[in-house]
Parts: C-alpha cells; sequence; structure tokens
C-alpha cells in the first residue's frame, strides 16, 4: 500500500494532485515528495502512486 | 575599537573550536526573508562566524515588526535587506553581508541564490514559502534547503522541531500553527523556529546532516 505522511492510504493509482486534494491541502502551499524526491509542480497530474510508493506532503502555513 | 579580523577568528575558535571555526568562515549562506525568522538567523550566523551572508528582502521595516525582528526603533521605514546589513556590520564586522532588495519569484530564484550551497527559507506567507520550496528542491539539487513553517501562537515552544524531510531539506517549526488562524506571532516562539533554522544550518555546515 502506498503511504501518506507516516500512514498506508487507500491512494494507489491516484495522481499526486488528486492525493493533494483527497487530503485537503492547498496545492498553492504544498511541497510533494515521492520516495525522497521533489515532485516538480508541473508533473502532480502525471506522477501516479505506486503500490510500495512513499508520500510525503509538506503543508506550509503562514507567519515568519 | 573594533577587534581585528584575527582577533575575532580567535574568539569564535576558542568557543568552537579550530577546525569547526574554519568551516563556518568558508560558509556562504542566504537568507530568503528578513523579518522574524531572517532578521535572527542572519544574526545567529553571523555571531557564529559565517564567513558569507545574503539577505534577500523586498519589504520595509514597520512599527508591528519590532517584536519579533530584529531592527532598531529609528530604521523603521528602511529596506529590511539594508537595515539588516548595517546592523550585521555592527554585529560582526568581518562577515561579508550582500543585501539585495528583491522579490524572490520562480523565474529570478536561480540567479539570485547563484553560489550559495545553503538556502534559508524565511518569508512569512505560506504560498511564497511552498514556491521557493518548490523552486529550490526541482531546480537546484545540490543546494541545501532550510525552511520554516508553523511558529505563530502562544502554544508551547517544546512542539517546534527540526525534521529532515530529503536528503537536503530541513523543516524547522511545528507545522500547523498558521498566522492567518487568528494566531498571533510572539518574538520568542518565532525566535525559537529561527534558532532552529540556524542551528540546522550550522549543523549542515560542520558535516552533521541528521535533524
Amino acid at each position: 500500500m502506498t503511504k501518506v505522511n507516516g500512514k498506508t492510504e487507500a491512494v494507489t493509482g491516484l495522481n499526486i494532485a488528486e492525493i493533494v486534494e483527497k487530503f485537503g491541502y492547498n496545492p498553492a502551499r504544498v511541497a510533494v515528495e515521492l520516495n525522497g524526491n521533489i515532485v516538480p509542480k508541473a508533473k502532480y497530474a502525471e506522477t501516479v502512486a505506486g503500490e510500495n510508493d512513499v508520500i510525503e506532503i509538506v503543508s506550509f502555513v503562514g507567519g515568519g | 575599537m573594533i577587534p581585528s579580523k584575527e582577533e575575532f577568528f580567535n574568539g569564535l575558535a576558542a568557543k568552537h573550536g579550530l577546525e569547526l571555526q574554519k568551516k563556518f568562515e568558508a560558509a556562504s549562506v542566504a537568507v530568503c526573508g528578513a523579518g522574524g525568522l531572517g532578521s535572527n538567523i542572519a544574526i545567529a550566523l553571523a555571531r557564529a562566524g559565517v564567513g558569507r551572508l545574503k539577505i534577500i528582502d523586498f519589504d520595509k521595516i514597520e512599527i508591528t515588526n519590532l517584536n519579533r525582528q530584529q531592527y532598531f526603533a529609528d530604521q523603521i521605514g528602511l529596506f529590511k535587506a539594508q537595515a539588516l546589513k548595517e546592523n550585521l556590520a555592527k554585529i560582526a564586522p568581518y562577515c561579508e553581508v550582500t543585501a539585495e532588495v528583491a522579490k524572490i519569484t520562480e523565474e529570478n530564484v536561480a540567479l539570485l541564490l547563484k553560489g550559495f550551497p545553503i538556502v534559508c527559507e524565511a518569508f512569512d506567507k505560506a504560498e511564497a514559502k511552498a514556491m521557493l520550496v518548490n523552486a529550490v528542491l526541482e531546480n537546484m539539487p545540490e543546494t541545501y534547503l532550510v525552511s520554516g513553517s508553523g511558529m505563530a501562537s502562544l502554544n508551547s515552544a517544546n512542539l517546534i522541531k527540526t525534521r529532515k524531510i530529503t536528503d537536503k531539506f530541513y523543516l524547522c517549526g511545528d507545522l500547523t500553527n498558521d498566522v492567518a488562524a487568528g494566531n498571533g506571532l510572539f518574538g520568542a516562539r518565532v525566535l525559537v523556529c529561527a534558532a532552529h533554522q540556524a542551528h540546522a544550518v550550522l549543523r549542515i555546515i560542520a558535516g552533521e546532516f541528521e535533524a
């Protein structure tokens, strides 16, 4: 199963854009890593989560 | 009377050790944003003896910045990047500081950060943070990036941590407390996050790559 932010999630077969939306993140505020590598923003729609993939979605919050 | 460059170096080496001080002196770090995070990060790095800093910020100092940002009351209205360079010159006169009054965009990021192998993201807006992090990780794979997210609110400072997300990407903060959610920005808590970022940078320079 695919892991998202450390948890097993039923997202295998979905693309990154769909996964970001499924978890309710604002796409303008995220950086997504797939197996330790950044997923370029332009490739969210064509990058599909595989069976053993590990996805990390970093969602930024404001303040600095 | 300002001590000589050699006296400065020796004073720092007495605290940090000679080998480490040589590494700090040889390091170049870019700080993107000179607000609550960036002004404090830059000062911590300059005090540690980091050799070169580039401060990039387009904004001017406002009265509401003074609860957490390292500026003086008589600097209100000045560009932050330039005012911070002045303040750094008083703290660490031999740190080579470049002040760039500029807004970082996807288009100019590679040019602005060229020659700086370690970059601190110290913006305030979530979208700007995400833009910079994506741009650096996508286009500058050799660059170490230390970002800050989640330092608003009066919640416990113990929630702020440094995490290593990928080989070159470190993320400091509590990751959740958004200033937009009505949380205040309290100077001490912002400083905790800035200190995490500055310390992560020093550890990278030292060759200590764990979070």
